[in-house]
């Protein structure tokens, strides 16, 4: 059991807090708390309250038109796709760098883990431009592309394209320190009872991280179907087409029809809703998890 | 079935673990590797098991080079070191893993499985386990459903790596008995890793003594332990005395004394040491004496059959880079006899020195 605490860095509080050696005085624990508490009010629940509260305020005929709007319903679609493509492409990226990463010794190694986090430390909007360089009218392979009569930029496979970018190092970072730690050895006594590397990889591999995977693709999808600026460069926000959810919010808000613009952002408040939800979930799944295999 | 390595080198980066490796293990000898952590033990079983490669050398399993053999097709059965059983599967998903995997035309049907699963676990006493998770269980009991798990794919050879390294020493002496038994049972090739010498002696058929990647010493138990071929195999073997000398004919000049040797390796004026276990020295009183070299009392230890004394050598020993530290034992009649008193000067005589000459050791 105290290896699964080193493990998952978790440090039982109430220790510290029974423990008169390293207990606070009341009033620094009174302000520290408070200073926290008053923080996440004023910008983590106000805000969302906010978000429902103003697209309700013209009641709920108001709010339903607006969610059924032929343009917004356009726009929930294309989230949907974009999510439904990106999130599986990056599920089959994020596991396979994490295998060779966590499990294999090769050259380069060190350069890929940090290829990863590329998406995290470049601006959005950066990222969005790179597409537009590569496959825009007067991009690199722009010529080509018209040539051929194949829509990168301002369509929907740059959209995908630029979300798949950003997304990529939800699934991979989430997997990598978990395989990490695993090791080899189930793996490999996997293959000397005679499992191909499919059954090792489906038998062994993945029950092992499947919480962690799962972590992994919720996050991913949030991000997914919030991402705003790098798809901003590349969507061209023509209405009923390329505009998703957080765009279409956008464009709604710029025309001062707040009441239609909050109410799409209360489905994306929602949608976080939700992910918060399944995440401290699974994560409790997961500790559950680790709780019976130490 | 028979394995044999032959000339087996392995680098990591510019380390030497394994050198120059070449051994023969019969088919259905129970075989104990020996040697100190880091020499090079689990490496050697790894390249047999085909799961890492050796740079040079190879591997022939019954007759066959298996260096092209992929590590599935061998038909091993591994246990490693720390189990490495499937966290995630019941004790009797883990141990039923090898036959779910064999391809479809091999693959039992699932009362098959059912009937040889429990049978394995019979086998191991633990029947009553199957539905727990590897974490539920005890380390002993870890340990033999590793290696019943491994057993269940029929192994032609069966490699096990510090099969109780991590047990406390009163289930280690159990398992080790118990192991025997199995294999006496079974009668598959098996080769067991460990660093204990006490296990490797009790328990094999015959043992291979490794150190820095080199194989020092093959042998049954007796010619090991009796007939140690390198002072490392000397020392490693059980505690041990050392005297530093040169060679006179039958005899060795330590200091001022002179003591006998078992004759071999020892030419006249070879600077050499000397071996003696702690049973094969006895303690003499009288100073007078000229036989035996002079040390000091520190401890006297008398329970159980006998008695161990541990002694001090005089001042200077260690500047001279010589032993400073010796152990006798001897029974209890005969330290009541000699009635030794901490502090007090005595003499001890071997009975017979085993010689190898200085560089060697
Ligand atoms: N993958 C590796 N990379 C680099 N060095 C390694 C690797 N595996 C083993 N070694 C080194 O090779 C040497 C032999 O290792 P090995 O695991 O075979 O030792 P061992 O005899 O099994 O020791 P122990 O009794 O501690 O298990 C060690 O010094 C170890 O540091
Ligand atoms: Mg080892």
């Amino acid at each position: 059991m105290s290896a699964a605490g080193i493990l998952h860095g978790r440090v039982d509080a109430r220790r510290f807090e029974n423990n008169a050696a390293t207990r606070e005085s009341p009033w620094v624990r009174r302000a520290i708390l408070g200073v926290a508490l008053a923080f996440f009010v004023l910008f983590l629940v106000l805000p969302l309250v906010a978000v429902f509260a103003e697209a309700l305020r013209k009641g709920w005929g108001t709010y339903v038109h607006a969610l059924t709007d032929a343009d917004a319903l356009a726009a929930i679609r294309l989230t949907l796709l974009v999510a439904a493509v990106s999130v599986p492409l990056n599920l089959v990226f994020g596991v396979a760098a994490a295998w060779s990463i966590a499990k294999f010794e090769f050259r380069g190694k060190h350069f890929l883990t940090t290829l990863i986090d590329l998406p995290f430390s470049v601006s959005p909007v950066i990222a969005g431009l790179i597409f537009v360089l590569l496959f825009g009218a007067h991009g690199w392979f722009g010529a080509w592309l018209i040539a051929h009569d194949i829509k990168i930029i301002f369509a929907v496979p740059g959209i995908v394209l630029a979300t798949v970018f950003i997304t990529v190092p939800f699934i991979a970072r989430e997997l990598i320190p978990l395989m990490e730690a695993q090791g080899r050895e189930e793996e490999e006594a996997a293959t000397v009872l005679g499992a191909n590397g499919f059954q090792t990889f489906w038998r062994v591999t993945l029950p092992n991280i499947k919480w962690g995977l799962l972590y992994g693709v919720i996050l991913c999808n949030a991000r997914a179907m919030g991402e705003f600026g790098a798809v901003s460069v590349v969507s061209g926000h023509i209405r009923g087409m390329t505009n998703t959810m957080p765009l279409h919010v956008e464009i709604l808000y710029n025309e001062y029809n707040f009441a239609a613009a909050f109410a799409v952002a209360s489905l994306l408040a929602l949608l976080a809703l939700v992910t918060l939800c399944l995440k401290s979930f699974i994560e409790w799944k997961a500790s559950q998890a680790a709780k019976d295999t130490e | 079935m028979s394995i044999q390595v032959q000339e087996i080198n392995k680098q990591f980066g510019s380390f030497t673990a394994l050198n120059n490796v070449s051994l023969d293990f019969p088919t259905g000898e129970l075989v104990a590797l020996l040697g100190p952590s880091g020499c090079g033990k689990t490496t050697l079983l790894r390249v047999i098991a085909g799961l890492e490669t050796a740079d040079s050398g190879r591997v022939i399993l019954e007759g066959e080079d298996a260096s092209d053999t992929h590590v599935r097709e061998r038909q091993v059965g591994f246990v490693f070191q720390h189990y490495a059983l499937f966290r995630h599967m019941s004790v009797f998903e883990n141990v039923a893993f090898g036959l779910r995997v064999k391809p479809r035309k091999e693959r039992p049907n699932e009362a098959e499985i059912n009937k040889r699963v429990h049978r394995l676990l019979e086998l191991v006493q633990l029947d009553w386990l199957a539905d727990r998770y590897p974490a539920q269980l005890s380390g002993g009991q870890r340990q033999r459903i590793a290696l019943a798990r491994a057993l269940a794919v029929e192994p032609r050879v069966l490699l096990l790596d510090e099969p109780f390294g991590a047990l406390d020493a009163k289930v280690r002496k159990e398992l080790r008995r118990w192991l025997r038994r199995l294999h006496d049972e079974l009668h598959v090739t098996s080769i067991f890793v460990t660093h204990d010498q006490e296990e490797a002696l009790e328990v094999a058929d015959r043992v291979v003594l490794m150190n820095k990647g080199r194989v020092e010493q093959v042998g049954t138990p007796q010619e090991v332990y009796e007939h140690p071929a390198t002072p490392f195999v000397y020392g490693f073997l059980g505690a041990v005395n050392l005297f530093h000398g040169r060679v006179e004919g039958e005899h060795v000049k330590v200091g001022e004394a002179t003591l006998p040797h078992d004759g071999r390796d020892a030419d006249h004026g070879v600077e050499v040491v000397g071996f003696a276990r702690p049973h094969e020295l006895d303690i003499v009183t009288d100073l007078a004496e000229t036989r035996g070299v002079e040390a000091v009392v520190s401890r006297v230890l008398a329970f159980g059959a006998s008695a161990r004394i541990e002694l001090d050598a005089l001042e200077g020993a260690a500047e001279r880079g010589e032993p400073v530290h010796y152990e006798v034992v001897l029974t209890r009649e005969r330290v009541a006899e000699l009635a030794l008193s901490e502090g007090q000067h005595v003499r001890l005589v071997p009975s017979s020195l085993r010689v190898f000459p200085r560089e060697a050791a």
